[in-house]
């Protein structure tokens, strides 16, 4: 079978009509990462035995007659920092780096309860701790499009084994932008949800009141599949939110003539990369075509997103990795003499550079003397910001942005300089402080042919309205014509 | 108990002290305050653990209602204003036993604020402040001892890891160990009535530490405090404490600085030793917990649980007293549990005298407990036994000195009242007045001169008679039918 582009409802189809087996579709894709996997380097870690029991019961199912359900048979792949039974779960750090999980995540027991065939556990930048993937303690991901460039991170794993056929979709996790970067630097589409429409039950905390986990994938409607089983309240997360969940894939037939859309200046301003820009104008004029109003919003406290991003993600981050100190499980430093000694050593040996020192700047931030200035502060601009976005959401439906400032930049090109790749989370750590669901779709490539995401952003719990949104502008780009849905 | 110095004694009434007292209690739920796990006291190391109360990545708290139930309760026992929006945090520290790095606790909004407990000083009734009560967990346990290779490592046991734990503040309103003690003593009773918690402090559902500073009589600035740690009983609290204030009162009389610091007391000792200050430069680093909503306990709620908030240990001993008229004495050892209240007060309800069952509880019960080395819940003579032998006293079947014997092979057989009353064939102080006759007889005839004095008007010296029949009788005579039998023969 042709793993190229193969959807989810393609691939539950093929297994559902028996015109391949999922045992024999979970083998092609094995064979598809051992061959390119080597130059891409976006598994971390196999689930082979996981796999094929799944594959295995919905061939039974199949040969049944039985109704598959809506991922039955379908090969996905799960970023590292979704811990996974039996299954060794590093979050990419070395800290954990034989350390296998005696519980699932939920999200994660979700997708194979609905049929997924979970192939493996995909690299990441250390606790999702990056823009870049260059984090990760084991290996470096190559951009499918450019070998030589990033895939974008913290999910850059996640988004370069969709882009690359090795998985028909994925789940990444987004903090500050790290399911949608990568979406936009591989080419694909990545949904952040509302906070508390996913469960982060089984997700390894970074920044507990900021982390998401939402879906990487082909095609906006396969967005909508996995968000669809994914989504919903779960009672061992008490910040889940008990919110109905719409069907989004039906949802998706609802026609986009009338939405008003919001494009913000503040987005489209100074360091925004030129290509970037006009690819971004282009998509959005494809979206005045279908019939959608474009209405001009303000989102001024903007400039302030990123200084009060990285007080309040590493001050919950100094926190939430407070637990890897080599007492109870993961690393431990040998030979240490006093338990301080262990702590320090521990952590320092198993610890990445951008992890420590982050570490550093949240423990600053939550110091004694600190706190007002810093977190207590960062807190009160969070609350500015998400009232710039109801603010604007009382005049638009969605509003239409960029997803990074530039394109995949060079591997390397950034190490050196962790203040730059902090800037560039510019456009994404707004939605992840407001809370607010954000999608990430192509809508066109550079000269040199890399991609260019666009992002959508709605309210709290509207999933549905950005989901058509994306499909729209999906649509406009693939067919280039530019009609109405 | 050892003392520092003898300069103190001199320079003690020039100095008053300043205490106030954090106590720590775990709460009676059966499952941990943020998982399902059992909180069942001495299972095995880590069996009661799941990847919540582990510390695992990935795993989120959810928070048990039970626990918060219980703490409102404890809260309203001691008269503090519950707030309807309370907020959890993290209490940052390293340590072995605390498996997430930060313990989930409350700091600046906690669950209640502002009460007190009121406790009887030898100048009167007074009103000590309650700061703060509020809801937290509780960490595991480090093993120094007890394995093969204790001297080489530390075992750590998470079962405790997550307990639902209350914490109470008082105001420094104490003013001396003996206030502390009292304050203490009630705070315990109270949580008790509650039922809330066992308030067992060997099994650490119960824990105090101090803090005590000193200064000159009249002067308003606090003195520089110590903080008394891992002190497992109320008098050795009070024992600490008194060393704490005579070592303050030495130092500073003589001139020195008290060092700010954690101090441990040995009871061995009866002395306090200050801790490596490395181990005390803690910056806790609160912040909100962002893996719990806010804790909303609204009016509805409240009014729920106020409305099973029993009735209070001062409370019950007043209408305890008015309705039995017993003494406050009598009412304060019939209220030392509400288990005991409860038996007392069905029993009286059952018995003719409801002042007789307290005096036998009080005079016969209590002593044989006590010698014995038993809780009340142990005794093999019911409140039941209680009663039923108070009505044969009152009724004259038996003695007090047979009901003494009764009650002493009710111990020493282990069976209560009615057995032993059956067992010794309902035995009933002798009504023989021929025998009886014959004693007063030979008694009246052995002291003629009490007999001129009684017969000369002085009624009194029939004391004297019915002390001697007593004797002579050894005690089973029925005391009535010795006054009758006095009266006729001697008039």
């Amino acid at each position: 079978m042709n793993l190229d582009l193969l959807t989810v409802d393609a691939a539950r189809s093929a297994v559902q009509e028996r015109k391949t087996s999922a045992t024999a579709l979970a083998e092609s894709f094995y064979a598809k990462i051992e061959s390119d996997d080597p130059k891409i380097g976006a598994f971390l870690t196999l689930s082979k035995e996981r796999a094929m029991a799944k594959a295995a019961q919905m061939d039974a199912l199949a040969a049944k007659g039985e109704n598959l359900p809506p991922l039955g048979g379908v090969p996905v792949g799960i970023k590292d920092v979704m811990v996974t039974k039996g299954v060794r779960t590093t979050a990419g750090s070395k800290i954990l780096g034989n350390y296998v999980p005696p519980y699932d995540c939920t999200a994660v027991a979700w997708l194979e309860a609905a049929g997924a065939v979970v192939l493996g556990k995909l690299n990441c930048d250390e606790f999702a701790m990056g823009s870049s993937n260059e984090n990760s303690a084991w290996k470096l991901v190559h951009n499918p499009r450019d070998l030589t460039r990033v895939p974008g991170g913290s999910s850059g794993g996640s988004a370069a084994a969709v882009a690359s056929d090795m998985a028909v979709a994925a789940l990444g996790s987004d903090t500050g932008g790290s399911i949608r970067q990568p979406a936009s630097f591989c080419g694909v589409i990545g949904m952040v949800p509302t906070y508390g429409r996913v469960s982060r039950y089984g997700l390894i905390a970074f920044a507990s009141s900021l982390d998401h986990i939402g879906p990487l994938t082909k095609t906006v409607k396969d967005a909508a599949i996995v968000l669809r089983t994914i989504a919903g309240r779960d009672p061992m997360d008490s910040t889940s939110a008990d919110v109905p969940v719409p069907d989004y894939v039906a949802e998706l037939e609802k026609p986009v003539r009338g939405l008003r859309i919001g494009v913000a200046k503040e987005y489209l301003g100074e360091g925004l990369d030129k290509e970037v820009r006009s690819a971004i104008e282009a998509a959005i004029q494809k979206l005045a075509k279908q019939g959608c109003e474009i209405v001009d919003v303000s989102l001024p406290h903007t400039r302030y997103a990123i200084p009060t991003y990285y007080i309040v993600a590493t001050a919950e981050a100094s926190s939430n990795l407070a637990r890897f100190d080599g007492v109870r499980y993961g690393y431990r430093a040998k030979d240490a003499r006093t338990l301080s000694e262990m702590y320090r050593r521990s952590r320092d040996q198993g610890f990445g550079a951008e992890v420590k020192r982050r570490i550093m700047l949240g423990t600053y931030a939550l110091s004694a003397g600190y706190y007002d200035a810093y977190y207590l502060k960062a807190q009160r601009v969070r609350t500015l910001l998400t009232r710039d976005f109801e603010e604007a959401f009382n005049k638009v439906d969605a509003i239409a942005a960029p997803v990074s400032p530039t394109a995949a930049f060079k591997l390397g090109e950034k190490v050196d300089d962790p203040l730059a790749m902090y800037l560039a989370d510019i456009y994404t750590v707004t939605a992840d402080l407001a809370g607010i669901p954000g999608i990430s779709v192509p809508c066109g490539e550079t000269k040199n042919k890399l991609p260019i995401g666009l992002q959508i952003l709605g309210r709290h719990f509207d999933e549905s309205t950005i989901l058509r949104v994306a499909q729209a502008s999906e649509k406009a780009v693939t067919s280039g014509k530019g009609e109405c849905p | 108990m050892a003392t520092t110095s003898g300069i103190s004694v001199s320079a003690r009434p020039k100095y008053e002290s300043v205490i106030g007292l954090e106590v720590h209690v775990q709460l009676l739920t059966a499952t941990k305050i943020f998982c399902s796990c059992s909180t069942h006291f001495g299972d095995p190391p880590n069996t009661n653990v799941c990847p919540v109360c582990l510390g695992l990545p990935g795993a989120l708290p959810v928070l048990n209602r039970k626990a918060v139930e219980f703490a409102v309760l404890a809260a309203m026992s001691l008269n503090c204003r519950i707030n309807e929006t309370s907020i959890f945090a993290r209490k940052n520290y390293f340590y072995p036993d605390l498996p997430k790095g930060y313990q989930v606790s409350q700091y600046d909004k906690p669950l209640s604020e502002h009460g007190f407990i009121e406790i009887k000083t030898a100048g009167g009734a007074k009103k000590i402040g309650i700061t703060r009560l509020h809801l937290e967990e509780d960490a595991g346990k480090s093993l120094h001892e007890g394995f093969a290779d204790s001297s080489e490592t530390t075992g750590i046991d998470l079962n405790r890891s997550g307990m639902p734990l209350i914490e109470i503040v008082s105001e420094p309103d104490i003013a001396s160990p003996e206030e502390a003690y009292e304050y203490l003593t009630r705070l315990k009773e109270i949580i008790l009535y509650t039922g809330v918690s066992d308030c067992n402090m060997e099994e650490g559902s119960l824990r105090c530490d101090a803090n005590i500073s000193v200064r000159p009589r009249g002067q308003k600035e606090l003195g520089t405090k110590t903080e008394v740690k891992n002190v497992n009983s109320f008098r050795f609290i009070r024992e600490a404490l008194e060393y704490e204030i005579e070592r303050h009162i030495g130092i500073i009389d003589s001139g020195g600085k008290i060092t700010q610091e954690t101090r441990l007391y040995n009871s061995s000792e009866g002395k306090t030793y200050g801790m490596r200050s490395k181990e005390q430069a803690h910056d806790y680093r609160y912040f909100p917990e962002p893996d719990l909503l806010p804790l909303v306990v609204d009016a509805k709620w409240q009014k729920e649980i106020r409305d099973a908030l029993p009735e209070l240990p001062e409370a019950r001993r007043k209408r305890i007293v008015a309705a039995y008229g017993i003494t406050e004495q009598d009412a304060q050892v019939l209220t030392l549990t509400k288990a005991l209240a409860d038996q007392f007060e069905a029993a009286a309800k059952a018995a003719r005298s409801p002042k007789r069952v307290a005096n036998l509880v009080q005079s016969e019960l209590m002593g044989r407990l006590k010698a014995k080395g038993l809780d009340i819940e142990q005794s093999p003579i019911s409140m039941n036994g209680v009663a039923a032998s108070a009505d044969l006293v009152e009724s004259g079947a038996i003695s007090g000195k047979m009901l003494k014997d009764l009650y002493d092979l009710a111990f020493e057989r282990g069976k209560d009242f009615a057995v032993i009353y059956e067992e010794e064939g309902r035995p009933e102080q002798s009504r023989d007045t021929s025998a009886l006759e014959k004693i007063i007889d030979e008694i009246i005839a052995a002291n003629p001169k009490q007999v001129d004095q009684y017969r000369a008007g002085k009624r009194t010296v029939v004391g004297f008679f019915v002390g001697q029949v007593m004797k002579a009788s050894k005690g089973q005579a029925n005391p009535q039918l010795v006054n009758e039998l006095l009266a006729r023969k001697l008039g």
